[in-house]
Order: structure tokens, then sequence, then C-alpha cells
């Protein structure tokens, strides 16, 4: 099996499902029914296959694994180049993981246009995991903007009242940074010769070029992450898309931008990382800051969620940019907790929605009275948030910040008021919703959750205690690829500063 | 068997959490048997830990077996490595025998106590998980595990305070409480952010091992260049502060008494809030090397004690004046671990646990006579009607006072000689500020004695006429308790402070030579041997004066000093100015950060502005095409006599 294509299989089973729901026929129930099941089965194919890769993974190897390679236009050097090491294996099971969530959480809730929205499913499933493992810059460019279509579908066909304003808005902030990246890899192509990632990753651009072609990836990885100004499409994408929707966004397509960061970024333009870190730096606690306020006087769910991403998003660019092994390894545990509490997060918003249809507040208070499983899954997901130690947001909390005040003392420390306040908003929003008397009318008939949204958040639950109390599993992955960037990033800086030492 | 102490009422916290779910839609024969069963396993639980933690202590105290278990590595990343480790010192093992012995006796309690209640299984679960965390904060071998115990009981104090979820006081507690915790907990981090940087490890044998060789090291943080330990000292203290709700974040724990009372007792008053002067302890050979931190916790330790007495002579709620002692004698464990007198303050917080849980399980019993009803204004009259309760309630105050021969007589005096021992300013003021709150304890203690049992009934008829003494299962832990309140000062004193102290306490503190505090407190002269018990006595003697017999004379004074008994009663206005300061800003600042900043601002220039400007120039672009030859024919003559004009100006 040494040879067996992984990547390709696991980047390209959901296409298979595709197909197949592209063949039902039927009255609409049975159609409806049938490509539920054949969605919810392909993803979780995919998902086992793609379990396979973390079983196989080799911790000590410093490069990339599972490497498929095809030439594809060999004037322009490009190729169909797939791979994955110790900083994108994680991310692929993260989202093959929440698909399969998100197809079993629309369940019910999806019952019109089922076929066409379980394809944009299994489609978008297609393009992140070929954008996570994808090692050739124009490869990876088809797949990062390709994610731009299905999700706009979902947003603008599922979506809410507003969905139109929401989908451009989205579309907008994301393409015109896209642009910007595309001139920067068209540059960078011309600049090298070659489109292949792992070359790349050790070819020195000139320092002089560094500062342009940074900035223009900045331009979209800042709005996919999204960091503080680019971020008000975030809550009226989430507030917009229905529930998985939301899920996506907020669990695998948010962490683009830090992927970026650390696949781009840092090991190809080190001067340039290097020269902007401050200013990453600002961004970052700003977004921390300023969003976990904003968080605190919102009225809607989803918004105060989606703000809450920002803030925690804000800590992941901080780590990345403190460019030591706490920091980034701290950074990409963070996006994966992210991934799954906010994931999780958002189904639980969308649990009492499907029932209420109401994002609002105050349209709850007292849920506990008849939800008592709820309350209970509520509180992990809250608590994961604020990040208490021993769930999964505070292994990277934590080791963003301590990576940080290496660096910087006071970013750190002004990071760092963003717990608190995070564990105002969160706890304020569940007492909120949960606590207090039952009063309001429509919810003293409310269900309590079906065995069926049980079974969605149960594999949550366990990763998140998993992850904050053993992550060792998770750390280890990490370790070599993590040690490696940093190597490179810092015998640039080195050869720079001993360049710039000799011109005086 | 250390093992097993730790995680046995997790266990149990975790059997009675499945409990919830299965009693949540059950007929009310079944939940009974479901609320019986989830009291027997935690109660259960608690007592074979109990058990362990005392074999334990047997084998690590009194045969020296100290050790340290690992359970697994927790983090590792970089230079940055720390595991799951249970710690077996002196140190830890004494909270470990006084947090299960103390906490079983408050799940025993609690059967009684929240009989009536509707969430049984849910309660015991809480005060399990409790005991969990609080057993993982005291047994941890790292700083990170010690922050992980710290979180989490604030976790379940948070759980506890709202238990009554119904309320939205309690509610409202719940989160200030929680709020308030992460504010000194931020400090706690920054602590420990600071050690790593100049240690390299946040292991506590490394650190301790490594602290003298960079007893004058200094470090650059925040924009400047300082002393090292002191800031690391002062950061984590900052942690402690929050914890042990000592002046400045005290805010939350008055209001904390809004969960039940066998949680008042277990949490904010023998354990959870004790975790502060743990952790000072623990570190020890960090602060030994910080004067200036030193002198910090001696300033805010006196200043706590006496600024907590002072609100809790004028409190009507019962559990708030106990609160407020709390707060008080929390203090006094502070000021004495400022002068290096660690195992004093040690002494004082063991003794504290028994007497202080003692009274609040009493007046526990009293609300629970009283159906309910807290404020002691509407008390009296009651100590024919619940003798036994009176009596131990008498015991508790006693110790609280520090009459001789009860425990805190024992631990408050060396507290208060060590303090003059130091003979250093700070510690004078310490000892001052001592003796005026230990005054103030004892009024403020037979106020409330005197208040609630003696006098005229000021209840109504209906709940005095129900008034009974609570039963054995809650008689029971009380007695216990009272027990430990009379003898542990006695017996311990010996091993705490006395002759045995060096060969009990082993490695677990370290105590510079050049801090004889805790050395000199033997050789202090009479008077202020004997002052702590003469001003205690003078407390009592006053408030037997003004609340038995010139009853018209407490109403006199405070309205004779209007000013101050407001001022008083406010709380030294802690609250409004927090809330001022902070909460309505914050809130503001959110709110306008929202709606101008994301909206106006960004979205008004950005997406929208541009979807507006894109929109505006389409329909001017679009007026240009109105359809009139002449129109078009006038642009295009200015064109060309525009193209002329470029031609001839460049040609020249």
């Amino acid at each position: 099996m040494t040879n067996f294509p992984w990547l390709s299989v696991i980047t390209f089973a959901p296409m298979i499902g595709v197909l197949f729901i592209l063949l039902i026929r039927g009255n609409p129930e049975v159609e409806a029914r049938n490509t539920r099941a054949v969605a919810l089965w392909t993803s979780l194919i995919t998902f086992a296959v793609s379990m396979g890769i973390w079983v196989k993974f080799d911790n000590a190897i410093v490069g990339f694994q599972f490497e498929e390679k095809a030439v594809w236009m060999e004037s322009l050097g490009l190729a169909y180049h797939l791979g994955v090491d110790g900083i994108s294996m994680f991310f692929i099971l993260l989202s093959t993981l929440l698909t399969v969530l998100c197809i079993a959480a629309s369940w019910i809730s999806i019952t019109d246009r089922v076929k066409e929205y379980m394809i944009s499913f299994l489609v978008l499933e297609t393009l992140m995991i070929g954008m996570f493992s994808a090692l050739d810059l124009v490869l990876f460019y088809v797949f990062f903007e390709g994610v731009l279509i299905p999700m706009f579908l979902i947003i603008g066909v599922w979506g809410g009242s507003r969905r139109n304003y929401a989908a451009f808005k989205f579309f907008l902030y994301t393409l015109v940074g896209s642009v910007l990246m595309l001139l920067a890899i068209l540059t960078m192509i011309f600049e090298s010769g070659t489109a292949d990632i792992t070359t790349l990753l050790n070819h020195d651009f000139p320092v002089s070029l560094q500062p342009w072609l940074w900035l223009a990836f900045f331009a979209s990885f800042a709005v996919k992450v999204p960091m503080w100004p680019v971020h008000t499409w975030l809550p009226d994408a989430h507030v917009e898309a229905p529930t998985a929707g939301s899920v996506i966004l907020a669990g695998v397509l948010l962490k683009f931008g830090g992927y970026g960061f650390l696949r781009f970024s840092l090991p190809m333009f080190p001067i340039a990382s290097a020269d902007f870190t401050p200013f990453i730096f600002g961004l970052s606690v700003i977004a921390i800051i300023y969003t976990s306020l904003v968080a605190l006087a919102q009225e809607d769910m989803k918004k105060l969620i989606a703000y809450s991403s920002v803030a925690h998003m804000g800590f992941v660019t901080m780590g990345c940019f403190a460019a030591n092994q706490q920091g980034i390894e701290g950074a990409i545990f963070q996006m994966l907790s992210h991934g799954v509490v906010s994931a999780a997060l958002f189904l639980v918003v969308g649990i009492v929605y499907d029932r209420i249809h109401s994002r609002e507040i105050s349209a709850y208070g007292g849920l506990v009275h008849r939800m008592p499983f709820y309350a209970f899954i509520f509180m992990v997901f809250m608590l994961a948030s604020v990040g208490l130690p021993g769930t999964s947001g505070f292994v990277g909390e934590f080791l963003i910040l301590i990576g940080t005040f290496q660096v910087n003392t006071w970013v750190a420390l002004l990071g760092a008021t963003g717990v608190i306040i995070g564990a105002a908003y969160m706890l304020y929003l569940y007492r909120r919703v949960i606590f207090g008397e039952l009063t309001k009318e429509d919810l003293k008939k409310i269900l309590d959750v079906s065995p069926r949204e049980i079974a969605v958040f149960a594999p949550l639950i366990l990763i998140v205690f998993f992850m904050g109390i053993y992550p060792i599993p998770f750390l280890d992955v990490m370790h070599s690829s993590v040690e490696n960037l940093l190597e490179r990033y810092q015998s640039a800086l080195a050869a720079h500063d001993a360049v710039a030492i000799l011109a005086k | 068997m250390y093992v097993s102490a730790v995680f046995l009422p997790l266990i149990g916290s975790f059997i009675a959490g499945i409990l919830v779910f299965i009693g949540a839609n059950t007929e009310p024969e079944k939940k009974k048997n479901i609320d019986q069963m989830a009291q027997m396993v935690t109660v259960g639980a608690m007592l074979l830990s109990a058990v362990a933690a005392t074999i334990a202590f047997i084998d690590v105290v009194v045969y020296g077996n100290t050790v340290v278990i690992k359970v697994w590595t927790w983090v590792e990343s970089g230079s940055l490595k720390f595991s799951w480790e249970l710690r077996g010192d002196t140190l830890s093992l004494i909270m470990l025998l006084m947090v299960t012995w103390v906490g079983s006796m408050i799940h025993i309690y609690s059967i009684g106590y929240m009989s009536h209640d509707n969430s049984i299984p849910r309660f015991m679960s809480y005060l399990s998980l409790f005991t969990f965390f609080m057993l993982m904060l005291v047994t941890s071998n790292n700083l990170i595990q010690l922050f992980f115990g710290w979180e989490g009981v604030g976790l379940a104090s948070y759980l506890l305070i709202g238990f009554w979820y119904n309320r939205p006081s309690a509610c409202a507690a719940a989160i200030k409480a929680f709020v308030v915790n992460r504010v000194g907990d931020f400090g706690f981090v920054l602590g420990i952010f600071a050690t790593f940087l100049l240690f390299d490890t946040i292991n506590f044998d490394a650190i301790f091992g490594l602290a003298e060789g960079k007893s004058n090291a200094v470090i650059t943080v925040f924009g400047g260049e300082f002393h090292a330990l002191t800031v690391i000292c002062l950061l984590l203290f900052v942690g402690a502060m929050g914890k042990s709700a000592q002046l400045g974040l005290h805010t939350w724990l008055p209001d904390a008494m809004e969960g039940p009372t066998p949680v008042s007792a277990l949490i904010h008053a023998a354990t959870m809030v004790t975790a502060g002067v743990f952790m000072v302890a623990r570190l020890s050979p960090l602060f030994e090397y910080s004067d200036t931190a030193l002198t910090v916790v001696i300033l805010v330790g006196a200043s706590t004690a006496i600024f907590a007495a002072t609100i809790a002579c004028v409190q009507n709620d019962i559990k708030r004046v106990i609160a407020y002692s709390t707060c008080s004698q929390l203090g006094y464990m502070f000021f004495a671990l400022g002068v290096s007198a660690y195992s004093a303050g040690m002494f004082h917080l063991i003794t504290h646990a028994f007497f202080k849980a003692l009274l609040f399980l009493g007046a526990g019993s009293v609300i629970h006579a009283m159906s309910d009803e807290q404020d002691m204004r509407k008390m009296g009259g009651l100590y024919k009607l619940i003798p036994v309760t009176y009596v131990l309630m008498w015991v508790g105050s006693l110790a609280l006072a520090g009459i001789w021969p009860f425990s805190g007589f024992y631990s408050k005096d060396i507290v208060l000689e060590a303090a003059w021992g130091a003979h250093t300013g700070i510690g004078y003021y310490a000892f001052w500020m001592g003796i005026v709150a230990a005054f103030l304890t004892a009024f403020y203690s037979w106020r409330l004695l005197i208040l609630t049992f003696h006098g005229e009934s000021r209840a109504d008829e209906i709940t005095f006429a129900h008034v009974h003494e609570s039963p054995k299962v809650m008689i029971l832990p009380l007695v216990f308790l009272a027990i430990g309140a009379l003898f542990v000062g006695i017996l311990s004193f010996n091993f705490f402070v006395g002759d045995q102290a060096a060969e009990f306490w082993g490695n677990s503190i370290l105590i510079l030579s050049s801090h004889p505090a805790l050395e000199n407190a033997h050789h202090v002269p009479i008077w202020v041997k004997y002052l702590p018990l003469f001003v205690g006595v003078a407390g009592i003697a006053l408030a037997y004066l003004m609340y038995m017999f010139a009853p018209e004379l407490p109403g006199a004074l405070a309205n004779g000093f209007h000013r101050t008994h407001h001022f008083l009663v406010r709380k030294w206005y802690f609250d409004e100015i927090y809330d001022r300061l902070f909460v309505k800003p914050a809130f503001a600042l959110g709110y306008g950060f929202w709606k101008s900043g994301d909206g106006a601002l960004i979205d008004g220039v950005g997406p929208d502005g541009i979807a507006a400007t894109t929109l505006n120039i389409a329909r001017r672009a679009g007026a240009l095409q109105s359809g009139y030859l002449y129109h078009y024919a006038f642009a295009m003559l200015l064109g060309i006599a525009g193209l002329t004009t470029w031609f001839l100006v460049t040609m020249s």
C-alpha cells in the first residue's frame, strides 16, 4: 500500500458521491431521502479513509508525506502535486469530520433542494481537502478560490432573509484579496521559474520583492482569517448562512488564512514577515479586544459567536507571527480546537433555531428546565470557548500566549485580557439562554436534543476533552514540521542580518 | 493510595452526573431512589477518598516518604514540557487531609440540607467535582496543573453559586465570581509566562532548584527592566488575591452567598478561597527572594483583614457576616505568609477551615430552621428551640474570636506574634491592624450570636412556629467540625509552628535565615502575647453591651455616624465603583465599536461604501448617454481641441 494515492482518493472521494447523487431519481421524498443517505455514506467513508493518513503518518519525517506528482503544464512548471506535513495533516481530518457532521446536522432542517445542497457540501469537501494538500501554487489557488463558489451558493440559496447581501459581501471581500494573491502567485512563478511549493519553500525571494508579495498574500489571508478591520463580512455571513454553512465556515474556511500564513508568508517571505510582525501583532490585539467587546453587546446568538470567532482567530495570527515553537504549535492547535468548538457552538445555536426559528437571545431563557441535555452540551462548548484548562481551548490559547510572551510581553498582556472578556460574554450568553425561569409560551413545549443530534455532538465533546487532557498525539505530529519551518525562518533572518552588517 | 484519594471524587461526580440525566424525566418515587443513589455514591467516594488521604498522610508525613506520581505527559512543545503529576509532600498532604475530611462532612450535611431540593444528584455531582479540582490543585507539581485546579474550582464555584438558576441574583453572582476570578487569573497566567521566560520551565522542583541562582536576575517585561522574581511573585499574587478574595478582588465573595449554604461552607470558607494562601506557601522558594513581593503580601493581607472586619460589623444577612469574616481571616493568613511565617499562615488556614465551616453549617442549620430566612433582623430568641445548633455556633464563634483553648486562639496568636516578630514597619502595621480586626471579629461574632439566638423573636409567627432542630445527618458533621474547632489547634500547634515544625514540614517550605519572624514569634513581650485574647474578650463584652444590655445603642450610633455607617453598609462602594469603571464602559464600548466601528466606519467606507460609490458613478455615466446627436458632436469637438492643444504644447 506504499504507493496508494491516499490524498487523491480522499480529495476526490466526495465527487464519486456527487456522481451517485446526480443519478438519483424518484418522487421528491424518496429522492431527498436517498440523497441524504448517499451524502452521509460518502462523507463517512471519506472520513474513515482520511483517518488512515493519521495512522500512517510518520512524525519523524520533516518534509511532506503521501506525495503524489503528475506533470500538468511543463513549460510553466505546473504540476498536479499533493502532499501533507505536520502543519496541514490535521486540517484534512478536520474537514472530513466536519463534513460528516454538517450532513447529519442538515438531515431535517434542509427540505428544499436537498440534492443541490448535498452536492454543494460534497464539492466543498473536495475543494477544502485539495486546498490543504495542494503543493503546487496554481493548484492551490484553484482550490482556494473554488471554495468560494459552493459557499456562496450555500449562503445565497439556503440562507436567511438577508442572504443576498451577506453572500455578496462575503464574495466581494474574499475576491478582492484573492485577485492580489493571484498577481503575487504569477510574480512568484516568473521570478523562480516554478510553481512547486516544496521548491519555493527553499527559494530565497529578493528582499525588495518580499514585502509586496507578503502584502498581496496578506490581503487574501487577512480576509479569510478574518483579521480586524476586514472582518465585517463574517458576522453577516454567519447570521444568514444555514447552520451547516456556519459550521464549515467557522470550522474550516477561517483556517485557510492561518494555514496560508504558515505555509507561505513565514517560510517564503521570512524577511518581510519579520518586518511586518509588529503590524500583525497590532491587528491581532485589536481584533481580540475589540471584537470581544462587540460580542458582549450582541443580541443575536450567531453574531455573538461569529464575533467570538474573530477574537479567537486573533490569537491564531498572534501565535503564527510569534515565530517560536510554542506560538506556532499553539496557533495550529488553536485552529483545530476552534474548528471543533466554534463548529459545535453553531450547531448548538442550530438546535434551538430549528425548534423556535429565532436567533435572538431575548427569545430564549430558562431552557435548562426543558432541555437538560442541551444545557450540558452547551456548557461543555462554552467552557472550551472560554479556554478552561482541561478543554482543547486552553492548550491552544496557553501555548500561543506563552510563545508570544517570549517575543513581546505587551502583546501577550493585551491578548490575555481577551480571556477575561471572553469569559464575560460567553457566561452572559449562557445565562440569558439557558438559566432563569422558563416563562415564554413557545418555549414551554420545546424538546430536548434527539438521538441524532446527540450523535452529532458526542464526537465533538470527546475531541474537546481529549485534546485538552492529552494533546500530545496532536502536538507530536506538528513538532518536526514546525521545527523545520522555524529553522528556515531563523536562518533566512540570520543571513539577512549578516548581509546588513556587511553592508555597513 | 494517593491517586485514588484524588480521583475517587471525580468518579463519584461522574456517576452522580449520569444520574442527573437518568433522573431527569422519571416519576417522583423512582426519582427518590436515584437521589439516594447519587448521595450514597458521592458520599461513599468522598469517605473512601478521605480514608485514602489519611493513609497517604501517614505514609508521607509520618514516615517521610515524599512522592511524585506521574500520570502522563500533558503538553510538550519546544522546551516547554509539563505533565499531570501528583506531588506528595507535607504541604500537599495537609491540604489533602483537610479537604477530604471537611469535604466528606459537608457532603453528609448536604444530604439533610438539600433534602427538599429538586436537583439532588446535580448538587452532589458538582460538590464532588469541586473536591476533585481542589485536590488536583493542592497536589500539583507544576504551575499549569495548579492553574487547572485553580480554574476548575472556579468553574465548580460558578456552577454552585448559580445552582438555583431560577434566581437572577444567583446567576449574576455566579458570573461575577467567575469573571472577577478571571481577572486574578489574568495575573496568574502572566506570572506563569514570566516564570517560563526566566527559568525555561514551569515545574516546581526545577524552579525551586534554580531560584537561588536567579535571585538577582533581572527581566525585561512591559517596557522596563525589573527584578525578575519580584515581577513573577507579584503577578502570581494577583491570582492569589482573586481566588482568596483579597482587597480589590474581594467583591465576588459576599455575592457568592447566593449559593446553597453547604457550598458557602466548603468552597467559600474552608477550601477554595484558601487556595491563594496555599499557592503562596507552595511558592515560598520564590517569594523568599523578593522582599518587595512579601511586603505587598503583608500590606494586602493586613488591609483586607481590617477592611472586611469593618464591613462585617454592619451586615444583616447572617451568611454575609460570615463571608466578610472569611475575607478578613484570609487577610490574617496572607500577612502571616508575608512575614515569612508560612507555617503559621497554613496553621491558621487549617484551624479556620474547621471553625469557619462549622459556623457556616451552623448558620445553614439556622436558615434551615427558619424556612430559608437569612436576615438576622427577622430572627432572635432561637436558642431554646435549636439548642444544639446554638451550642455549636458558640464553639465556632469562640474559635473565631481566638478565645483559649479553642483552635483559633493558637493560630491567630502565632500569626499576630509572627507579624510583631518581623520587627519591620510593615510587620507592625500588620500586627496592629490584626489586633483591631481581632477586636472587631469578636464583636461581630457575638453580634451575630445575640441577634440570632437571643432577645425577642422578630420572625413572623408561621416561621417561628415551624422552627425545628436539624436532623442528625446535619448535626453529626457539625459535631465533627466542632471537635476540630476545639482540638486541632492545641493538638497540632507543635507540629505546625512549635518544636517539631522543622521535621514536620520537611522541604516543602523554605524560609531564609534573613526572615526570622516565626522564630522571633516565640520570644515576644508578654503584652503582645495576651493582647489578642484581651481584645477578643473586649469585643465580646462590647457586643453584649450593645445588643443585649443597651439595644438602643446600635441605632443611635448608626444615626450619629450616619456617613460612616452608610459607607460600611455600602461595602466601601466597591461594587458601585467597579460598575462605573469597568462593567458599564465595557458594554458601552462594545456597543459603540459594533454600531459606529463596524457599522458606520468599516462597512460604511468599505463594502457598502464602495457599492454605493460604484452605483453612483454608474448612474452618472449613464446620464452621459443622452441620445442627442449634438451632445456627442460637442464631446468630439472638445476632444479634438484637447488633443490638438496637447500636440502643439508637446511639439514646441
